[in-house]
């Protein structure tokens, strides 16, 4: 990272964009759809939200004026990098009959360069953990790795924290420390920007920028300040772990008289992985196309073995995710699955509050 | 050249549209002719007796007279595998809202001589009748499904059977939960995959077309209906919509309408 970072006027955005265009990428940022931000592709600067925030609770979104000139000025959207890098429908491979047998092939689609613009801290640790699952083991996934290796990511402090985060307790955020290509900081007037790769360097000195001035350097470090005071705060790892010397706690049953089973939470989820695999024959039955969809500890076949379900209820099937994510997820990948990004509790349509759950199993007083 | 197996779609019931869903398999279903026998589809004329063996039957509609009854029996009787296609073979369909009503009462209303009328009181579920081997949910049913049952029966493996929740496939799709940033009454979480989550990627609320899904709670999202702004009388409608009859509904709906004579 470099130690001093330059700076550039809110109107030369835009040239930032267009320099990674012509560097060859498919820009993909938030945009507005059905009254909350996404990330897609996106043409310019003309595409990003401006002059919103978004107001998050459990089971609730809404993107509401903030009578700015920010294109960042919100916390977060439903999706993050997620399925950028792990598709959440993927053709794998396909086998074909004929007269001397069958014949299978990877059906690999070619990853185009893509940047995501407007990345979040709690994203980059979710990307960091999505790696460790698909790349650090025996077997790294080619199909993760091709996108994960043409991403180009500008990533963009937080200068507001929405009532669900709480990337502070988890030490995910919410200042970006490291994992990507640009780092910007949103400005009333414009941008402060650092380079954290050679890929960021080559885009850096393309763009005109200037020396920023120590009041600039001061609002940047305000505005993270005021993002650490969060409404919600996770307890410390060492703690979660306590999940599973609890699993008769009664709880369990009160979150499962609400929970629904929806797995919405663990689609928003960035650290979410699993997946079922999927045949799809050709109906001459001369070949077939065999896909991994996303899947969900939500679903009942996630769960099926020789005849029957291991979780077959919603108790069962909530306990596996929040155990899962928070507790023995740090045996497999040395930490807790979760970085504090609260999309769970958003989305969820019942609003059941992630953080809250776990405290009341843990019998901790927020 | 080894026997064509021979497949047979009857009605009952219904507004054909599940048939339709067939005919609408375009060049596939070309195809599929050549792999298979059709030996009896109304739509389309071919119109073997019902006591004609079969490999595979599907059924559409429900059943709603004594010579529907007959008719299901004999075919029973002659299929090796029977396949209900949608909402109406499987749970009832709409037609099921008259299971709760006086049907005589309506018969009296609607027709001069009602005694030239043979009818049964409830539209009923094919599964109310007979044997089962497999369901086909929707209304209509994908002819993406059909045409996936019929290519798994033919290796002689059962088709796989998925009852997972619409927001799963709402979410693969990458739609914004309409539900959280509009209150929309959206009824995914407690309806059966199989459309790839048509409405709600249109902006539009699920409306159950594929009945419940496995493992709902249909308690718990009725009262989150009401916190919505729904009166209880509007969350018992939107249970008993399509699939009314199917029992995780039908449950739904006497819980929430008798809620509202609470109030
Ligand atoms: S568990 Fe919830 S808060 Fe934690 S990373 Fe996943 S979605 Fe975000
Ligand atoms: S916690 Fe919420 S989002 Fe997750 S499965 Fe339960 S109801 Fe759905
Ligand atoms: S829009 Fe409907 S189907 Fe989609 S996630 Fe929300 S509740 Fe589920």
């Amino acid at each position: 990272m470099a130690e001093v970072p330059r700076y550039f006027p809110r109107a030369r955005l835009a040239e930032l964009i267009s320099v990674v265009q012509r560097a060859g990428f498919r820009v993909i940022g938030p945009r507005v759809d059905q009254g909350a931000l996404v990330y897609r592709e996106i043409d310019g600067v003309e595409d990003l939200p401006q002059g919103l925030t978004d107001e998050q609770a459990p089971g609730h979104y809404r993107l509401a004026a903030n009578g700015t000139q920010r294109h960042f000025s919100w916390a977060n959207g439903m999706s993050a990098i997620k399925p950028f890098v792990y598709a959440p429908r993927e053709r794998l491979w396909r086998v074909d009959r004929d007269t001397h047998g069958i014949h299978f092939r990877p059906l690999m689609s070619i990853a185009p360069r893509t940047a995501i613009l407007g990345v979040r801290a709690c994203d980059l640790s979710a990307l960091i953990l999505n790696d460790a699952h698909f790349l650090r083991n025996l077997y790294p996934d080619p199909y993760y790795r091709l996108r994960r290796e043409n991403l180009l990511l500008i990533a963009v402090n937080c200068s507001h924290a929405a009532s669900t985060c709480f990337c502070a307790s988890t030490g995910d955020g919410p200042e970006v420390s490291g994992g990507y290509d640009l780092l910007l900081n949103e400005l009333e007037e414009g941008y402060l920007v650092h380079s954290g790769s050679p890929s960021g360097d080559e885009i850096l000195q393309k763009l005109a920028t200037a020396r920023p001035s120590r009041r600039q350097l001061d609002q940047a470090r305000h505005q993270l300040d005021a993002c650490r005071q969060q409404q919600r705060a996770m307890p410390p790892a060492p703690r979660l772990t306590g999940l599973m010397s609890r699993l008769d706690h009664p709880s369990w049953d009160a979150v499962a008289e609400q929970c629904l089973a929806c797995g919405n939470c663990t689609a928003v989820c960035p650290t979410c992985f699993c997946h079922r695999e999927v045949e799809a024959p050709a109906l001459d039955g001369q070949s077939s196309v065999h896909r991994r969809d996303w899947d969900s500890c939500f679903n009942e076949d996630h769960s099926y073995l020789v005849g029957m379900l291991v979780r077959p209820d919603i108790k069962t099937r909530y306990r596996q995710w929040m155990t899962h994510k928070l507790a023995t997820w740090q045996e497999q990948y040395g930490r807790s699955g979760c970085v504090g990004c609260g999309r769970c509790t958003t989305w969820c349509p019942v609003g059941i509050d992630f953080v809250a759950q776990a405290r009341r199993v843990l019998e901790d007083e927020a | 050249m080894e026997h064509k197996p021979k497949i047979a779609i009857h009605k009952f019931a219904s507004c054909s549209g599940c048939q339709l869903a067939f005919v609408n398999m375009g060049e596939d279903l070309i195809e599929l002719l050549q792999l298979v026998d059709l030996v009896h589809m109304a739509e389309v004329g071919s119109m073997a007796p019902e006591d004609q063996q079969v490999d595979i039957a599907f059924i559409e509609g429900s059943i709603t007279t004594p010579h529907d009854v007959d008719r299901l029996l004999k075919i029973r009787a002659n299929s090796a595998c029977l396949i209900t296609i949608g909402a109406c073979a499987t749970s009832g369909g709409i037609q099921a809202l008259r299971n709760n009503a006086d049907s005589g009462e309506w018969m009296r209303s609607v027709y001069a001589k009602p005694e030239f009328i043979q009818s049964l009181s409830t539209s009923a579920a094919i599964a109310n009748h007979v044997k089962v081997d497999f369901e086909l949910w929707g209304c209509p049913v994908s002819s993406r499904q059909m045409f996936t049952a019929i290519r798994t029966l033919l290796y002689g493996v059962p088709p796989l059977s998925l009852r997972e929740k619409v927001c799963q496939e709402c979410k693969r799709r990458g739609n914004v939960c309409i539900l959280v940033t509009q209150d929309a009454p959206c009824m995914g979480p407690v309806t059966r995959t199989g459309c790839g989550a048509l409405c709600p990627s249109f902006g539009a609320p699920c409306y159950t077309c594929y009945g419940p899904a496995e493992g709902v709670n249909t308690a718990s999202f009725g009262q989150r209906l009401i916190g919505l702004g729904l009166h209880p009388d509007q969350v018992a409608r939107r249970f008993a919509s399509i699939n009314n009859a199917a029992p995780a509904f039908s449950e739904a709906t006497r819980l929430f309408a008798g809620e509202e004579g609470k109030s």
